[in-house]
């Protein structure tokens, strides 16, 4: 987690009682990964130089129909820049719901599952963020803007995943 | 030992919290920027810190020919969320915010 601006790299790690193959689903496919954290459909073209693209949750599309607020359509968006199943994705990731971190040049995201030799079956999923001159981006995936309403970031998200996974419910969903 | 045990018994040592205390200040440190701060013998922060990976608070990477360590705090976040829900937590943070707020003016 980030508290100095000189930090450029937040580290996650979660344990998850699942295959690796689960874990890479729920991250990569639409069906899953709006069912935790922020809700956010995410779809995956999953091959070096694809497209990333995430899309309004209906928690979000429903609060800005209520107020009267244009409709939303892609609020994030990024590249593959590495792709292999179920063990590794790296990918560019940028948020555009906030103009401040919209502005902000592109994170570099990776994910690494791998397996825990002393405990068959558990994954280890570990969540690498290059935030480097991205404070604001920084900021919402850290958490530190929870207060505010807008999510946990990343320890709130892997929380959530590992719910979702381990148990069929997150909170959200 | 359950993750929660290895959380509890991590974070039951006040060497372990204050390593914790100097990657929340700045995270991403060697050992032997950690070692600078304490008191204490190359070998004793060593074996604090492997508790503190074993519970996965601290997540080690390699950056380089350097080992580099990070503060992780998924697994306090699993604590949090199992016991506090959406409900209460508007409870406690207002609470903890007036203990903090209290306790900070002169």
């Amino acid at each position: 987690m980030t508290t100095t601006t000189d930090v450029t790299t937040q580290v996650y790690r979660v344990y998850i009682n699942a295959p690796a193959q689960k874990i890479w689903d729920t991250i990569t496919t639409p069906e899953w990964n709006r069912r935790y954290g922020y809700g956010a459909p995410q779809f995956y073209e999953l091959k070096p130089g694809g497209a990333y693209r995430a899309t309004a949750s209906d928690a979000m599309n429903d609060y800005h129909r209520a107020h009267g607020l244009p409709e939303l359509d892609t609020i994030g968006d990024g590249e593959i820049l590495e792709c292999d199943p179920p063990r590794r994705l790296v990918q560019t990731w940028r948020m555009l719901m906030d103009p401040t971190t919209a502005a902000e040049p592109f994170t570099t995201l990776t994910y690494e599952i791998a397996e825990v030799p002393a405990q068959p079956g558990v994954h280890r999923l570990t969540v690498v963020h290059d935030v480097t001159g991205a404070p604001a981006t920084a900021a919402l995936t850290g958490g530190s803007l929870e207060d505010t309403g807008a999510g946990g970031g990343w320890p709130w998200v892997l929380s959530d995943l590992k719910s979702l996974i381990e148990t069929g419910k997150g909170f959200t969903a | 030992m359950t993750d929660d045990d290895r959380v509890f018994k991590a974070l039951a040592d006040p060497t372990r919290r204050f390593l914790l205390d100097l990657l929340f200040a700045r995270d991403g440190r060697t050992l032997t920027e950690l070692e600078s701060e304490l008191e204490m013998t190359r070998f004793g922060v060593m074996k604090h810190l492997k508790v503190l990976e074993e519970a996965a608070l601290v997540v080690a990477r390699k950056r380089g020919r350097e080992k580099v360590h990070f503060l992780n705090p998924v697994p306090i976040r699993l604590i949090h969320d199992r016991w506090i829900d959406k409900f209460t937590e508007q409870h406690a943070a207002a609470l903890a915010d007036l203990k903090r707020e209290l306790e900070e003016s002169p």
